[in-house]
């Protein structure tokens, strides 16, 4: 029998705001521990919520992004239970009324060659709620700390439907999501500090049979890669209890990601009953109209819609856009060199080849360039009028890159513009060049014209590689209409 | 002036300090003193702390000498019952679990009344974590009622309500969830305010419920307590259920309201075990009110006899919750004998709460667990909106209510084994907390063998000027509040 795999995720991502969801203390990553803590997080008798309010507009801006239904109240409820991270033992969530519904988030799979876009689907999703997050346990060889700086952060959970069948997809799902929420500003989803973590549902079935099959919930999926790691093993391991004629168990698994294996931790029996009920300390906050529209100005264009328009207006190659429009401030790069210099094919190519490659060296961030995107614009326009020669250009980039210099400045600074015109010395050269390859004129006048060509070699050579190139195609071309 | 300044009111204290016939400090030395005096017999409170009661009123005598005095609370004797929050001092909830706890803040209540100038002066003994209706689930012992000292002073904040009687405070905060501000304030013989839902801040106040719990004061006169509710009302971005209203010149505002009102007996609060001493005399504080020209209706509030289980299925599923954040992990009450982290929150909890608090927190996790949820915490909801309808739609006909605030006097310590029987205590204050309604006790009387009686009168939601007007009437026609405890 064949079979296919049936996965869900349930990703956490953590709200950038700058304090706690129910606090005024601040929020962060790698203070010394139990300094982010005010008497709320610590749960000290008599504290009381408050919630902030910037943590709900981030989730309601995450869920218009994503095509969500907003609530119109945002409800908040008490999930209960014991665990020394969790410094009430109630963890204020939301239960039955998310903030968000439905929605769904696009995705591509890979395609048949680097150059060529693979296939877009639309993962739905069930439903986005906002809830805080937890401290942290350090495990020593005698006892174990908490540090509370991490507890009462504002964090999302987005829960798919089970629409995924390959761990593939769920990489590409959580590849897109994750770019969703930096491109919105919610978060920075960097998984190392734990600001996007995932747990995945998977279960597998006959393939043709509607029903679900038994469910495993696999956790600390840590990285991107361990989410696509984990899901492939799973999804072997359960065939392979399947294929031995075995049973599979309801139950959630812990994946390392470094030995590549899986172990049980609970069983469905030893499921939680976590007591569910509205927060008392807490008022329904009403979502109106106006406070959605506010912040559906804010929302910015998507990933996906942004490389569908750079490739019908700037008809850019797949290849180009596949890389311009994954990073916010680098699409906004591109967009800005690509109308300053009306070229933006030229642009891309200069981002994607030179100034990234420049960046990553110099370990920075593209903030941080001395080249500006009117600085790129310069230079692709004194290529494309050939005041300078593309190797010249080059050199220009690194010093531009170095320095933050005008491109034209460098040029003249270091000799590196093409050779101020002598039209009557180029005349010559070309007169000389044609002379000198009978065959290639035969070619030309027989209708060749890349025969052309043959000509502007020992014109570059007698020019030392200073003629201008426009110039010299023009002065040939003129020349060879006479002939 | 009287050598027995502590009987006298703040609004003849407040007088005589502006005057400066008296200072904070003598006023404080007294109150010191007459707490040595009697403390023993009435144990009204957890913990004193006189150098910081004097060093505050010295501060205010400072303060009043270089004209800068804060009104009438300014080197007043207040204390607090101790689930309230106040910085650097002990806060126990009477409950073993906090018995070394220290508050590093001051809740938002603690915040006004030292904004006031008053000097806030010890601890007092409540039901541990607010829940009981005699002060005997206390962990360090029970408080007496000072009118007689084999009495348990009601509860739960029997401390502030006998530390009052006693005159060991010139005025005292407590808590009311169920009714543990006005049934102390009755067995007690002084006043005592549960304000509207929402019109005292709950930041820094122990949650017991919630939904239901309520800051208030207890005081000699009624003019007493709306000083003090004036002092600490208002809203608090701390807490998100504190309401934006504006807050009146309560004292002023008893002067322009005189009544006459239209009052409304609901039916179901005389009906059967009621003590009849407590009845005779209500029914004589309504025949006062008739007599001043109040038109006297009865009214009917039919889902009176769901308020209990209501009470007791909302109530002790939020304590449930309240009271996890109590696991000797971070502070409070550790096991010494725990193996690992569930046998910690095991024993610490097991050695921390008392058996009133554990049956409530069972009691609780009960209605709320996977299954019953619907029967119990959801239903109960319903209900409650039901009850608070009976309230409201009385309203349209009347001004206020007037209840009796106790089925009984005080009763002996020990005399009420059965949790049930105590239960009973609150019956007629509970509906006031689910409807989220103000309630004042209005002394109205002494049974023949001398404890006190009270009489409720119930107002409507954020109308606490009008309420402690229809108290006041009744309160500046008799003479009760001049009887003070022999001790």
């Amino acid at each position: 029998m064949n079979y296919e795999a049936v996965i869900g995720l349930e990703v956490h991502v953590q709200v950038k705001t700058r304090s706690k969801i129910f606090t005024r203390v601040g929020a962060g990553y790698g203070h010394e521990p139990n300094t982010l803590t005010d008497p709320v997080v610590l749960a000290l008798p008599g504290t009381l919520p408050v919630m902030n309010k910037a943590a709900l507009d981030a989730v309601i801006k995450a869920g218009l992004l994503l095509g969500c239904e907003i609530a119109p109240v945002c409800k908040w409820d008490r999930k209960n239970y014991f665990y020394p991270d969790s410094p009430k033992n109630y963890q204020i969530s939301q239960y039955d009324q998310p903030i968000c519904l439905g929605g769904s988030v696009e995705i591509e799979l890979l395609g048949s060659a680097r150059n060529v876009m693979g296939e877009h689907k639309k993962i739905p999703l069930t439903r986005i709620h906002l809830e805080e997050d937890v401290g942290k346990l350090n495990h020593g060889t005698s006892d174990s700390l908490v540090d509370y700086n991490r507890a009462g952060t504002p964090l999302m959970e987005i829960v798919s439907e089970p629409a995924m069948h390959t761990a593939e997809e769920a990489y590409a799902y959580l590849t897109s999501l994750r770019a969703t929420m930096i491109y919105g500003g919610i978060s920075d989803c960097d998984m190392e500090k734990g600001q996007l973590r995932c747990d995945a549902n998977i279960s597998i079935r006959p393939i043709g049979e509607a029903k679900l099959g038994v469910k495993v919930e696999l956790k600390n999926l840590n990285s991107i890669s361990f989410v696509r790691d984990g899901i492939s093993h799973e999804i072997k391991r359960q065939l392979a209890v399947v294929e031995r004629g075995g049973t599979l168990m309801q139950e959630t698994r812990d994946f390392d990601g470094m030995t590549g294996t899986s172990q049980s931790l609970r069983t469905k029996e030893m499921a939680h009953d976590y007591r569910y009920f509205p927060d008392p300390d807490l008022m329904p906050v009403k979502v109106d109209e106006a406070w959605k529209q506010k912040l559906r100005a804010e929302c910015p264009e998507l990933p996906f819609d942004k490389q569908r328009r750079f490739l019908a207006d700037y008809l850019l190659p797949y290849t180009l856009t596949s890389v311009l429009v994954w990073d916010r401030a680098l699409a906004d790069y591109f967009e800005e060199a690509a109308k300053l210099s009306g070229k933006p094919q030229a642009v891309g190519n200069w981002i994607v080849n030179d100034l990234l490659r420049e960046i990553g060296v110099a370990k920075i961030a593209l903030t941080e360039s001395k080249v500006q995107p009117a600085h790129l614009a310069a230079l692709v326009q004194l290529v494309d009028t050939g005041a300078v020669l593309a190797n010249a250009a080059k050199e220009i980039f690194v010093e531009m890159f170095a320095t933050g210099d005008q491109p034209d400045a460098i040029a003249d600074r270091r000799g590196l513009k093409a050779a101020p015109t002598d039209a009557s010395e180029l005349e010559q050269w070309c007169r000389d060049a044609i002379a000198a390859n009978t065959k290639a004129l035969a070619e030309f006048k027989a209708g060749k014209d890349s025969a052309i060509n043959a000509f502007k070699g020992p014109v570059m050579k007698a020019s030392k590689g200073k003629a201008n190139p426009k110039l010299v195609d023009e002065t040939l071309r003129r020349l060879l209409g006479t002939m | 002036m009287s050598s027995e300044f502590f009987f006298q009111s703040i609004t003849q204290l407040a007088a005589a300090l502006e005057g400066k016939t008296l200072s904070s400090i003598e006023l404080t030395r007294a109150v010191v003193a007459r707490t040595k005096a009697v403390e023993g017999r009435v144990h009204a409170f957890n913990s004193v702390d006189e150098p910081d009661a004097l060093a505050q009123a010295a501060e205010s005598d400072a303060r009043r000498a270089a004209g800068q005095a804060r009104g009438p609370l300014d080197g007043i004797p207040i204390g607090l019952k101790d689930v309230i929050a106040v910085a650097g001092q002990p806060l126990t909830a009477s409950s073993k679990m906090l018995a070394n706890f220290v508050s590093p803040y001051d809740a938002t209540v603690t915040a006004k009344l030292k904004n006031a100038g008053a000097v806030l002066w010890g601890r007092l003994n409540c039901d541990e974590f607010a829940m009981g209706s005699s002060t005997e689930n206390s962990a360090f012992g029970p408080t007496h009622n000072p009118w007689d000292l084999t009495r348990v002073p009601g509860g739960s904040s029997g401390g502030s309500a006998a530390a009052l009687a006693a005159g060991e405070v010139l005025a005292a905060l407590g808590s009311d969830t169920g009714g543990s501000i006005r049934q102390p304030a009755a067995l007690c013989g002084v006043v005592g305010l549960k304000p509207t839902y929402g019109l005292v801040s709950r930041y820094g106040l122990i949650a017991f419920a919630s939904s239901l719990d309520q800051i208030g004061p207890f005081a000699r006169t009624v003019e007493d307590a709306a000083i003090v509710l004036g002092a600490i009302a208002g809203h608090d971005e701390r807490d998100s259920t504190s309401f934006k209203t504006e807050i009146p010149d309560y004292r002023a505002e008893l002067k322009k309201r005189t009544g006459p009102w239209r009052l409304g007996i609901p039916k179901e609060y005389f009906a059967d075990g009621l003590d009849p001493e407590i009845g005779a005399a209500v029914e004589q504080a309504i025949a006062f009110y008739k007599k001043l020209g109040c038109e006297i209706k009865e009214v009917s509030l039919p889902h009176t006899r769901y308020c209990l289980d209501t009470y007791y299925v909302i109530a002790t599923a939020e304590a449930s919750s309240n009271l996890a954040r109590y696991d000797g992990i971070r502070y409070g009450h550790r096991s010494k004998n725990a193996t690992d982290i569930v046998d910690l929150y095991f024993q610490s909890r097991a050695e921390g709460f008392g058996a009133e608090v554990k049956r409530r927190i069972i009691l609780g996790t009960y209605v709320l667990s996977s299954g019953y949820y619907d029967a119990y915490y959801l239903r109960a909801q319903k209900v409650r909106t039901l009850i608070r309808n009976d309230f409201l739609a009385a309203f349209r006909e009347v001004d206020a209510l007037i209840t009796p605030t106790s089925p009984m006097p005080a009763f002996k310590i020990g005399e009420k084994a059965d949790p049930l029987a105590l239960y009973l205590c609150d019956i007629y204050t509970i509906g006031v907390n689910l409807a989220g309604l103000p309630g004042i006790n209005v002394p109205c009387g002494f049974t023949k063998s001398g404890l006190p009686i009270g009489a409720q009168i119930i107002g409507q939601p954020f109308r606490e000027s009008e309420l402690l007007a229809v108290a006041q009437a009744y309160e500046q026609a008799h003479d009760w509040k001049t009887k003070m405890p022999s001790l």
